[in-house]
């Protein structure tokens, strides 16, 4: 019991930095119904953006969090309007294999900066408590409690403001709503500016607690992350968190109950066999597709 | 200002000519047999380029297939390198495990097709799910299975878990490889011009609806997805028997992606698109190696510089009209000429 | 034996009764039309029929055959063919593909005669193209078989969409508001065209239809539909007549009679 109550804790851990990439997914889906295949990527940048602030500034974390966040959100803000603005009315696909190709540039053009992976300094003064017979870090406290942070920020955003507002609008119909006044381009671009920073986050307390980085690191985080949105029902903000806690908590166990190179086996046959109940995810609810 | 515009419509004039003459292509693939015959025995180029060459011959059969899926069925599927993974375990283990390995050459054309069926028969599992989930959902499906072949064969020690099956035979020849890659354009090339691959590019324009004309839409995914994958077996029991060792890790995500990008660079619904984006890619990723890591940065780049300034790839949907079956380049065309001289001859 | 029986369908999206005990005995050779306002379910009654949604209660029966719980895929081999009432070509392939791609039930050859082109193949590709070049050529449309549908102008797609339905040999042709956006000109020639194709192709008809114009011109019966019910069924005089129709329908859409 001891043993899986501290598993329990790890996967929240991991759960919440999955969660948090899931939503960069979701939200860019939600809005443009594309795939950012770059995002995992962009995580692997604000992984990088706190070895770099943290390694070589010698800056403590919150000052680090908040320079990864801002630095990856105007490079997503970037992309966005680069290589994705003018194919929104190219065939979606193109969308999803150019969003590859940003993906593959932004590993290797770090790659060619860092050819050997990269050792991040703690910045979180390390300690432990005992709560009970589980022991508990202050690295995965602060992990926790900011990305839960940052969700409910997220979520108030979305459900509060004008902003949200108008981005749930978009979702529903991209075609209508700029012809009620709402600035399209704009509202696109504050969403990848959100969802790119949350990746950021992730990425930097990823490097916290895994802190050996190299620049493929994004690209298994990044997929587990998109499928976690997929879980929740892509498109959907909550869903995401929920998504990105199941499979925390899945891959956990496995590896904690079962040799652990089941683990990625028994991730993604549980993902199938979700899709085969919910073919829309947990919280996703199909379109209806009129005849 | 003249000058130039002239000359290339002579230019164009003699392509159209060479084009329209369709007696050319058994000429042209008998010259390639030969020449796969003649360059490994004569050494007319070097070692190297005869690698890439069937490099290239193997991305022409994982492209061209999973075009199947991606291009004319218009889903899209994610872990084309699973499929390949299968072929290209089922293979090795029949070289180096199961066959005496003085017969291993003259049973090669059988172990590749082996690798094929195996493939085929997991493609046809994965198929099942896509009679329910389409588009993202799909992808997700596909990406799934990608990463379950790859976990499954990392748990199982008699093929060498996640060390992989060292000491492969080479097998794979030039020959062998021209073979299989003109085999498998032509079938699919085929199917595609068929009453079958017709219903499968109706689900790519509207799946409904081509279920409302009659179209089998699961007898059509099921055929899409199974020949799709056979292709992708063939390719990699080639694959392993060139490489001479593989392992999970050769057969991940990132293999998955590099056919993609392949599909789309050559563009979707064209088998021409294909052959030409696997060529492409292959040799220019060989072709830029002198730039070192700044090569791999590069390539993303071209990649999404042609999608900014063609969306469909190369090819998009357009075909070499040589690859095109005569009767459905000028089927409508002889209807009318038959219709024409039945209208001169009035009716008795 | 009426071509095809419905009885006492019901329809429930959710907890929305979108329609409600419909019934029709549909006799071969008749041509007959089903009215209502937007929302009324009269595409759902379509879309039951040929098995696009699987109808919660009641049966469909097309002569003897039980049609609720078949892929739309087989009702349409059995005889029932449609058009859509936002056109649904398949729009990047050519006009005549259009039209091939419905023979994909009458063609006899396997998959591994599709993988080889050998057998029966090279036959019976001549005889689909043939048969749909005829087809087209019936509709005027065969000098534009290696256009794409996309491009096509408006009235040419509605012809083509009918041309495709047939070329899957249906006893009975759906048809969801034909008239869609026609101006009453094209409405006359539209009538003259259901008129002869169900002459020519020996075709029940059952139609969906707004424009009271075409309705009161060609149809041999009415059903009329409100909020999922039936609400009158008769003569087009009797039902133009019908104190029900004019309050329920007319009062809202009054000014299309």
């Amino acid at each position: 019991m001891t043993y899986f109550l501290q598993q329990f804790l790890n996967a929240l851990q991991l759960g919440s930095i999955y969660a948090l990439i899931a939503l960069g997914y979701t939200m860019v889906y939600g809005i443009l119904t594309m795939i950012n295949f770059a995002h995992g990527d962009l995580f692997m940048i604000g992984a990088f953006f706190c070895f770099i602030a943290a390694g070589l500034l010698k800056l403590p974390f919150v000052p680090t969090l908040l320079i990864s966040m801002a630095g990856v959100a105007l490079l997503g803000v970037a992309i966005e309007r680069v290589a994705y603005k003018p194919l929104r009315n190219a065939p979606r696909v193109s969308a999803i294999i150019t969003a590859l190709g940003v993906g593959l540039f932004l590993e290797n053009f770090t790659l060619v900066f860092s050819p050997y992976p990269q050792s991040v300094p703690t910045l979180i003064p390390n300690q432990t408590w005992m709560l009970g017979p589980v022991s508990i870090s202050s690295l995965q406290i602060i992990i926790v409690l900011l990305s839960i942070g940052l969700m409910i920020l997220l979520d108030l955003i979305v459900q509060k403001t004008m902003i949200g507002m108008a981005m749930r609008a978009i979702s529903w119909d991209k075609a209508i709503v700029p012809l009620m006044g709402v600035p399209l381009n704009l509202i696109i671009s504050i969403t990848f500016a959100i969802g790119t920073s949350l990746g950021a986050a992730a990425g930097v307390m990823y490097a916290q607690a895994f802190p050996v980085i190299d620049p493929y690191m994004g690209i298994m985080v990044g997929w587990k992350a998109f499928i976690s949105a997929v879980v929740g029902g892509i498109g959907n903000i909550r869903g995401a968190m929920i998504g990105g806690f199941i499979l925390g908590l899945v891959e956990i166990m496995v590896a904690a109950f079962m040799p652990s190179t089941y683990r990625d086996f028994v991730a993604f046959a549980l993902l199938l066999v979700l899709l085969i109940f919910r073919p829309h995810g947990i919280l996703g609810k199909p379109r209806p597709q009129k005849v | 200002m003249k000058q130039p515009s002239s000359a290339f419509t002579v230019w164009r004039a003699r392509w159209e000519t060479i084009a329209n003459n369709r007696k050319a292509l058994p000429i042209l693939l008998v010259l390639g047999l030969l020449l796969s015959f003649a360059i490994p025995q004569f050494n007319l180029v070097n070692p190297y380029i005869q690698l890439i060459i069937m490099y290239v011959g193997i991305n022409i059969i994982l492209t061209t297939s999973l075009n199947l899926i991606n291009g004319y069925m218009g889903e899209f599927s994610v872990g084309h390198a699973g499929f390949m993974a299968v072929g290209a375990y089922a293979s090795a283990v029949l070289t180096t495990q199961v066959l005496p390995s003085e017969l291993n050459p003259w049973l090669f054309p059988l172990v590749v097709l082996a690798g094929g069926i195996a493939a085929g028969l997991v493609g046809l599992v994965v198929a099942i799910p896509s009679f329910r989930t389409r588009g993202d959902y799909l992808a997700i499906v596909t990406l799934a299975f990608n990463m379950i072949v790859k976990s499954i064969i990392e748990n199982i020690e008699a093929i060498g878990g996640p060390r992989g099956i060292p000491g492969v035979e080479k097998l794979t020849t030039l020959p062998w490889t021209f073979f299989w890659t003109v085999l498998a354009v032509w079938v699919i090339r085929n199917f595609i011009y068929s009453n079958h691959g017709r219903g499968v590019i109706s689900i790519r324009e509207d799946e409904i609806a081509s279920d409302l004309m009659s179209v089998n839409t699961r007898q059509a995914k099921l055929l899409a997805f199974t020949i799709s994958s056979f292709f992708a077996g063939i390719a990699g029991a080639l694959f392993a028997h060139l490489l001479q060792f593989i392992s999970p890790r050769v057969f991940d995500i990132i293999k998955s992606t590099d056919i993609l990008i392949m599909v789309y660079l050559g563009g979707i619904g064209s088998i021409t698109g294909s052959v030409l984006g696997a060529t492409i890619y292959t040799v220019l990723l060989e072709v830029l190696r002198p730039l070192g890591m700044w090569r791999m940065v590069l390539m993303p780049l071209v990649l999404v510089l042609l999608m900014l300034f063609r969306p469909r790839g190369i090819m998009g949907l357009r075909e070499f009209r040589w690859l095109i079956p005569l009767q459905d380049l000028l089927g409508s065309k002889r209807w009318r000429q038959k219709k024409e001289a039945s209208d001169a001859t009035p009716a008795n | 034996m009426p071509l095809l029986q419905i009885d006492h369908v019901t329809h429930y999206f959710g907890g929305l009764c979108a329609v409600s005990d419909f019934n029709l005995a549909l006799e071969s050779g008749e041509l007959v039309g089903i009215i209502g306002p937007n929302g009324a379910g009269k595409t759902t009654i379509f879309n039951l029929i040929t098995g696009v949604y699987r109808a919660s209660k009641g049966s469909i029966n097309l002569s003897g055959t039980e049609l609720v719980g078949k892929s739309p895929s087989h009702i349409t081999t059995l005889g029932i063919a449609r058009t859509f009432q936002n056109i649904r070509l398949f729009k990047d392939l050519t006009v005549l593909d259009n039209v091939r791609i419905a023979h994909y039930s009458q063609a006899s050859y396997t998959p591994w005669e599709s993988l080889l082109h050998v057998g029966r193949y090279q036959a019976e590709e001549k005889r689909i193209i043939e048969h749909s070049m005829e087809l087209l050529s019936v509709f005027k449309l065969d000098h534009l078989s290696d256009e794409l549908a996309k491009n096509l102008p408006y009235g040419s797609q509605r012809r083509l969409e009918i041309a495709r339905a047939l070329a899957t040999h249906p006893q009975l042709l759906l048809l969801d508001e034909p008239a869609a956006g026609m101006n009453p000109n094209e409405i006359m020639q539209l009538m003259e065209f259901i008129r002869w194709i169900r002459e020519d192709f020996n075709l029940t008809i059952l139609l969906i239809e707004h424009q009271m114009r075409l309705v009161m011109g060609i149809c041999e019966r009415l059903k009329v539909l409100d909020f999922g019910k039936t609400i009158a069924e008769g003569l087009p005089w009797e039902i133009q007549n019908n104190p029900l129709v004019l309050e329920a329908y007319l009062g809202e859409e009054g000014g299309e009679l």
